[in-house]
């Protein structure tokens, strides 16, 4: 796993490349970014795409990612044809309707021992969302959900890459008062609660919060950037990514 | 691992906010979304006036888009021209991301303004001064490659200018040296209610412009036969949606030399357009006068029929003055 605060590789090589690497090291790397950023999300769309239970969505996600290594999938992605996500939303899809069609399935993914996949925080996350496979009613919603899923998992592992760097730097207040103002429940506070919370004046606030949000627009976009397929593909990410009215 | 609430992502999404503390810029409102970044409308408090800033999406030091932006900026300042819009200053925001400042120009896209001109030769010499600013770019060698009405503005004083030159081809320049290409990532040139055609993702040898303004060579993606009769096709593209007053409107209503003009403009292969903007100006100048233009071959009728428009008062005068001249022959001669 990527230590929290270690900034994450800020390297024009994307991911991609890295996994079509001859380096062994590199490859193994790259990989276990990949599934690190891409396994949550491909869960929880096969739990409710599929309607499996956690330990079939379990199975099925391990098994996808193996067979993503043995048939070396990767090395098939055209970034001119699709983004990135959409191949692997794509092949994930593939994937469980073959083993979901087959009357055995052997259980895989011991391959991946050295990617936690901590299957029972994804379930939680789910049950707090609260969502209903009943309410997505469309195979367009589920692409959305899958989507969103994966915006969720860079911006967390972007969010713990900056508690760490904040760390590091001693800046841990910042984190608190990001952690307070940017990443607070459904409920919006002002910057105003939260100087009186934390006793400083509200100029202080507004230093730090534009500090912490712009080195967690840097990790970001870092991680973006090393996810995506090519220049273009990043380019639109981003857009699509921060690209709201900003009003 | 933090689970993130969709509010929280909500809100990390639009932190993206372009940060200018420490410039002397103040951000007003965002205006739109361009090829490669955001448009704000902000205040220059040094010098207390009103600019528009268009900022890079994401912080890319030294990168590829940041050169291509820098590059816009650099050609924009080069064009000196009342219908291109000036470039103030270029500079990079605390987070890495590049801007440059320009001209706020107050008024309409040509798309929103065009329905509100009734008068044909009013929208007509409107075209023709869009026409002077692209032949200006093309006399210092730059291509725009994205003309299309959504690109234009008409300011509140009827000034027209053409805007975003994000896809802007240099043909020759020795100041701005490397690719030659400027192009811009992002499938929509505006972001608010743009009802026009969007500009399509480019690359090296790949389709750049937008669908319905952008020539058959660009949209082949022949980025190598691209030359300023790509653009006279925009331009013709756009000559017909100002002609027929919007998208609304009906080209059967357009008379036929004025039809034959956007067809040359706009004809399949670049060798059958216009050669030059001055040559589509002057016939679109020619029709305004009532004068025949040199795309359209007309009959001894049609040509009798606009011989008699151009001189109707003229000629109902010759003609009432025979018609006296005969009455009187006649009264006397009884």
């Amino acid at each position: 796993m990527i230590a929290a605060g270690e900034y994450f590789p800020l390297t024009r090589l994307s991911v991609l490349a890295a996994a079509r690497s001859p380096d062994g090291t590199e490859r193994a790397r790259a990989l276990e970014i990949l599934f690190s950023s891409y396994w949550k999300p491909v869960y929880k769309y096969i739990r409710l795409k599929f309607s499996q239970s956690p330990q079939d969505a379990q199975d099925l996600t391990q098994g996808f990612f193996a067979e993503l290594l043995e048939r070396q999938l990767l090395s098939r992605f055209d970034p001119a044809k699709s983004r990135l996500r959409t191949y692997l939303r794509l092949c994930a899809d593939s994937f469980a309707l073959n083993e979901l069609k087959a009357a055995s399935r052997k259980k895989r993914g011991g391959e991946f021992a050295h990617v936690a996949l901590d299957f029972s925080a994804a379930e939680d996350e789910l049950r707090a969302q609260a969502i209903d496979p009943a309410s997505i009613p469309s195979p367009e919603s589920l692409e959305d959900f899958f989507e969103k899923e994966w915006i969720r998992s860079l911006f967390s592992a972007a969010v713990e890459e900056l508690r760490g760097v904040c760390e590091a730097r001693e800046k841990q207040k910042a984190f608190q008062l990001f952690e307070a103002y940017d990443l607070a429940g459904e409920e919006n506070v002002s910057y105003g609660e939260v100087a009186a919370r934390f006793s400083l004046p509200l100029t202080e606030v507004n230093n730090q919060l534009a500090w912490a949000r712009r080195e967690f627009r840097l990790i970001a976009s870092a991680r973006l950037r090393a996810l995506c397929g090519s220049e273009e593909e990043f380019a639109q990410e981003a857009k699509t990514l921060f690209g709201v009215s900003t009003r | 691992m933090t689970f993130l609430s969709d509010k929280a992502l909500e809100r990390l999404r639009s932190s993206e906010a372009a940060d200018f503390s420490g410039t002397r810029y103040k951000v007003r409102e965002f205006i739109a979304r361009g090829g490669m970044g955001v448009v704000y409308a902000a205040e220059d408090e040094k010098l207390s006036r009103r600019v528009a800033l268009k900022v890079l999406d994401t912080p890319d030091a030294n990168g590829e888009l940041t050169g291509r932006l820098m590059r816009e900026a650099r050609i924009l300042a080069q064009l000196e021209h009342p219908g291109i819009v000036p470039v103030h200053d270029v500079g990079v925001l605390p987070g890495g991301r590049v801007f440059y400042s320009m001209k706020f120009v107050e008024g309409l896209r040509l798309d929103r303004y065009i329905v509100q001109l009734d008068s044909l030769p009013q929208r007509l010499r409107l075209f023709l001064r869009v026409c002077d600013a692209v032949a200006f770019a093309h006399a210092r060698g730059v291509l725009h490659r994205d003309l299309k009405p959504a690109n234009i503005m008409v300011g509140s004083f009827g000034e027209v200018l053409v805007m975003d030159w994000g896809l802007a081809k240099i043909l020759r320049e020795p100041s701005l040296s490397g690719d030659e290409t400027l192009l811009t990532f992002g499938q929509k040139a505006n972001s608010e209610s743009d009802s026009t055609p969007s500009t399509v993702i480019t690359g090296h040898g790949t389709v750049m412009g937008t669908p319905g303004y952008m020539s058959p060579e660009q949209a082949r993606g022949e980025t190598e036969k691209i030359d300023a009769r790509s653009d006279i096709f925009s331009l013709g593209a756009v000559l017909k949606f100002i002609a027929i007053g919007g998208a609304q409107g009906k080209s059967a209503a357009l008379a036929r030399p004025l039809l034959a003009i956007c067809a040359k403009a706009t004809a399949e292969s670049p060798n059958e357009r216009y050669a030059e903007v001055s040559d589509l100006a002057a016939d679109v100048s020619l029709y305004l006068d009532g004068m025949p233009v040199s795309a359209y071959a007309e009959n001894f009728l049609e040509r009798f029929k606009r011989f008699y428009k151009r001189h109707e008062v003229a000629i109902l005068l010759i003609a009432a003055y025979l018609v006296m001249r005969v009455l009187v022959l006649l009264l006397f001669r009884r």
